[in-house]
């Protein structure tokens, strides 16, 4: 029996934190409540150590895509990107939620414990590559995600929630495994990369194919949250803790995104044309339903769960615009526009779940829109920083919201599918309706609630770095830009 | 050493101004008042060595700043001006000061924030005018929404939030598409998005139209034009006063300014085969609303609609293309930036003491404030357009362009001389004439030193201008040539 041990360096960072997960399940079990801020230092710690040696790989693998266990891993400068993206994800997200679950009795080490376990799934699907290794990540996610939302076990509306999610969430692997186990069928691998190279050169059954691919962008689809399958969305991104609803909003949309390209790019290229046609169906509708379906909320989650199903289709006109009539050029401007759009949405969503985070406080819930009324007069400061972000969210210049529309759009044009373009920008437009609505509420109206508005130095201190991000980075998009292009380049 | 970047000081000197007043509470609103008055006229200050060094004698860019700043789309920091830009600068300039002055004691509600709002978009409006990157004009054409969407809507009138909204998802609509179309161009120039590049890119006919309709709904919703006008009277009648004066100035020549910079030059086929629509409309801005004007009860109202009316003066000047035309429409748009700005401030003076905008509450204003009176006189013959105002320069040749182009276009654009006095005199008899009409009029006190001063600066404009036009055309003769010339060339 011959056992060569494997290359372990790609994975490094997931290594890590799977024994950081496991040390900080242990140690959880020995610290009384109020040494609980001991697991938080911890579950921070870790995210740091992740990034840096991730950046470790990055610079110790060149920046080249490197495969190791058999090849169903891989570490590429897309997979470091994203997993970097949501370590700060997940950074943000838990300092703008410590002050929230602590008042409401969430404060548990088994919220830490799913938080890492939910990154490692993500992480895995990042580097997946390979169908099996997709599909794991994928589960471990969604799992971890499933748990969180019914943290708060005695909401009523949290556990309808969950067990929404998980129904929802289960019917959307099965679709998903089935399209992988018929194109196992057709091309009799699951490895991505000799996916794509028989589909090109073993001439397999086209319809099976085509069956699976069906399958695959459904499941897809579903994680994405868009529309016909956002159905979940709402429910859950309303139901769920908000600090959970901003882990769900955040992160797991840079690794759904992650699969959407190894899935579609890296192993079903050649089936573009057919790929291609069913996201531009989702796309519209996605776009359709959810600004629509936006302007008539009075909840802010659930307006804001619309927008995302909303931003998603946006996003998908990134990855439709990629091949053209068997033509790859305008393929790394439009993967790298589609990924941009995700990170300034994540960076979005971010700031704008915590300024509804920082707005709640001990029996309070600050969802509803009205909650925002003039929030002008209660915090100039935090109304200008909510006032970027729902600039943003609208595609506005100076934001960066802007730049992300627009590259985006110009790959479409370059394609010449001016008419899906202009169905975008309309769609934008009665999407700029209700952000501005946030806006007038803040501005025009009077305050409802005068409670004052003090959060933890952190808090404050992060949540203006997140909003003049987003301007600073609509002053100077090039860099950010140039990261995604160099990223998808080097697929 | 580089040459001192006069446009880039236009642009963020005010900015920079409007973020610092932001810093400030309201318990500082004199030092707020004093600081944004300094940054105001900073900013005009340095808009004027734009005018002494400016060289008449050629149709180029000048003033040009270059850098890289969106390598991956090719999107440059690029800014200059011609002679048919660097008049709207000056404007500009210009009358933000007057805003700052004319909000000094009537804004009284989040001084700081309203005070920053009018910098910020003075240089953004400024940025607008400069922008030789077709990217860099729409950052700031769309950036100026965002402050003139907070000042409607934070220190508007009653119906403030319908009209802010209003505002903002009009001009939205028609500027997306304009995006689109900005990128179509994108891609057909071989990925430039430099507005000088695309004067001279070939363009077929069937594109040409279908861009045309898309800068059309842009600019013509700013004008904006008859049937798109309807946000317009809204947004003049809720927003404050300075406001009103700023979105009548400036934000109106946003659309005019965005016809000759895109249309006319980039696609000069569609321009030419459109052009009687774009007349059609025109004369209807000129003759109809000019008739709605007469019958309106509300004074923001009436010079709101006397407004589109005005501007239709400008896209027809424009679009007979010949040289009375452009320059009788350029002329036009920058005496409309005075006679609009000085009535809507006229008014505010009104309102300040009355709260009330409704002509039958006034009457006999005269007998109580003579001196306002007499300037008020002076703007209402400039906006009828009586010789010896800036108001007659313009339309003038205006009209004689349009005779030259065809009689009946000429006789129709003409009426405007009478509509116009109707509606304007007509308003001021019954505002300012006749005997003392209730109590609040004979309690009515007249200017002070600050708004003698805006007023009065206002009418030496006005006045200069219809006197010695000279100094203001003989700054656009060369590039309106240029314009022609390049306009006479077929694209196909």
């Amino acid at each position: 029996m011959n056992f060569t041990m494997p290359n372990l360096l790609p994975a490094y960072p997931e290594i890590f934190l799977l024994i950081m997960v496991s040390t900080i399940l242990v140690v959880d079990l020995f610290l009384p409540q109020r040494m609980r801020y001991i697991t938080y230092a911890l579950t921070q710690l870790a995210l740091l150590g992740c990034a840096v040696l991730t950046l470790d790989v990055a610079v110790l693998t060149q920046g080249l895509a490197t495969y190791t266990f058999t090849n169903m891993f891989v570490a590429d400068l897309m997979g470091h990107a994203l997993k970097i993206g949501a370590y700060i994800a997940l950074f943000t997200t838990l300092v703008y939620s410590r002050a929230y679950l602590g008042v409401r009795g969430l404060w548990k080490g088994e919220f830490f414990a799913l938080v890492l376990f939910a990154l490692l799934g993500m992480m895995v699907m990042i580097s997946a590559n390979h169908f099996l290794t997709l599909y794991l990540g994928l589960e471990l996610l969604s799992l971890s995600l499933y748990a969180m939302v019914a943290l708060d076990r005695d909401s009523a509306r949290a556990t309808e929630a969950a067990m929404k999610y998980f129904v929802l969430g289960a019917l959307a692997s099965g679709l998903l495994l089935y399209g992988m186990s018929m194109i196992y069928g057709a091309t009799g691998t699951l490895d991505i990369s000799k996916v794509a190279d028989r589909i090109a050169n073993a001439n397999p059954d086209r319809i099976v194919l085509t069956f699976g691919l069906v399958f695959l962008v459904s499941g897809m689809a579903f994680k994405l949250g868009v529309v016909p399958f956002h159905m979940w969305i709402p429910d859950v991104y309303h139901g769920a803790p908000t600090a959970v609803t901003l882990i769900i909003g955040s992160a797991p949309k840079l690794a759904a995104f992650a699969m959407a390209m190894r899935l579609l790019v890296l192993g079903l290229l050649d089936m573009a044309v057919d790929w291609q046609q069913m996201l531009v169906i989702l796309a519209v509708l996605s776009m359709a339903v959810g600004n629509l379906a936006a302007i008539a909320q009075t909840n802010i989650k659930r307006m804001l769960a619309y927008s995302t199903i909303s931003h998603m289709g946006f996003m998908l006109l990134g990855l439709l615009a990629g091949v053209v009539n068997g033509n790859w050029l305008n393929a790394a401007d439009a993967y790298s526009a589609a990924m941009f759009y995700v990170v300034v949405y994540v960076l979005t969503t971010l700031g704008t779940f915590g300024m509804i985070l920082l707005l709640s406080r001990g029996g309070f819930e600050a969802e509803n829109l009205d909650d925002f009324k003039g929030l002008n007069a209660r915090s100039p400061w935090y109304a200008f920083i909510m006032l970027l972000l729902m600039f943003s969210l609208a595609g506005v210049p100076p934001t960066v919201g802007f730049y992300a529309k627009l590259s985006v759009l110009q790959p479409l044009l370059a394609a010449d599918m001016v008419w899906l373009a202009v169905v975008a920008v309309l769609f934008s437009l009665i999407g700029a309706f209700y952000y501005l609505r946030i806006v007038k509420l803040m501005y025009f109206d009077e305050p409802i609630d005068i409670a004052p508005i003090k959060p933890s130095l952190d808090v404050s201190l992060l949540i203006s770095i997140n909003g003049l991000a987003v301007l600073a980075l609509g002053i100077m998009p090039q860099s950010l830009m140039a990261l995604c292009y160099l990223s998808i380049k080097a697929l | 050493m580089n040459p001192t970047p006069w446009l880039s000081l236009t642009i963020w000197i005010p900015i920079l101004f409007g973020l610092l007043v932001l810093m400030f509470s309201d318990r500082n609103a004199p030092l707020v008042r004093k600081l944004s008055l300094i940054g105001a006229l900073l900013g005009l200050a340095v808009s004027i060595p734009l005018y002494v060094g400016f060289n008449t004698q050629t149709s180029a860019m000048q003033f040009v700043e270059f850098s890289r700043w969106i390598p991956r789309f090719n999107i440059n920091y690029n800014l200059g001006v011609d002679g048919i830009s660097l008049l709207f600068v000056l404007l500009n300039s210009f009358i933000t000061v007057l805003v700052v002055l004319a909000g000094w004691e009537s804004i009284q509600k989040r001084v700081a924030q309203y005070m920053a709002a009018f910098l910020i978009m003075s240089g953004l409006l400024n940025g607008v005018f400069a922008a030789l990157d077709a990217m860099l004009f729409y950052v700031f054409f769309e950036a100026t929404l965002i402050p003139m969407y907070l000042v409607i809507g934070v220190w508007g009138g009653p119906n403030r939030v319908y009209a802010a909204v209003k505002f903002f998802l009009y001009t939205l609509l028609g500027s997306l598409l304009m995006l689109v179309a900005f990128l179509y161009l994108y891609d057909k120039s071989g990925g430039s998005f430099s507005i000088l590049d695309w004067h001279k890119l070939p363009i077929a006919m069937t594109p040409q139209i279908l861009l045309f309709a898309a800068f059309f709904l842009a600019f013509a919703v700013k004008v904006p034009m008859w049937p798109v006008h309807t946000w317009l009277p809204d947004a003049h009648v809720e927003a404050p006063t300075g406001g009103s004066a700023v979105l009548a100035a400036i934000l109106l020549k946003l659309g005019a300014y965005g016809f000759i910079r895109f249309s006319l030059p980039v696609l000069p086929d569609a321009s030419h085969a459109l052009s009687g629509f774009m007349i059609t409309l025109s004369l209807i801005a000129v003759v109809y609303i000019g008739l709605v004007a007469i019958a309106q009860t509300d004074m923001k109202k009436l010079i709101a609609y006397s407004s589109i009316a005005h501007m239709g003066f400008v896209t027809l000047g424009f679009f007979i293309f010949n040289a009375y035309g452009i320059e009788g429409a350029l002329v036009q748009m920058v005496s409309h930036g005075f006679v609009s700005a000085a009535m809507f401030l006229c008014v505010g003076v009104m309102y300040d003491r009355m709260h009330s905008r409704n002509i039958a509450d006034y009457g006999g204003v005269v007998n109580t404030m003579p001196k306002f009176a007499a300037l008020m006189m002076l703007f209402a013959m400039a906006n009828c357009g009586l010789p010896a105002t800036s108001g007659f320069v313009g339309e003038f040749m205006v009209i004689m362009g349009a005779l030259k182009h065809n009689f009946w276009i000429g006789f129709l654009a003409a009426t405007t001389l009478i509509f116009g006095a109707a509606y304007t005199l007509w308003m001021y008899k019954r505002v300012i004439f006749g005997a003392v009409a209730n109590d609040h009029v004979a309690k009515l006190k007249d200017i002070g030193a600050r708004e003698f001063l805006v007023l009065a600066l206002l009418a030496l404009a006005v006045l200069g201008m219809g006197l010695y036009p000279q100094p203001f055309t003989e700054v656009m003769h060369t590039s309106v040539n240029g314009l022609l010339q390049h306009l006479a060339v077929s694209k196909l």
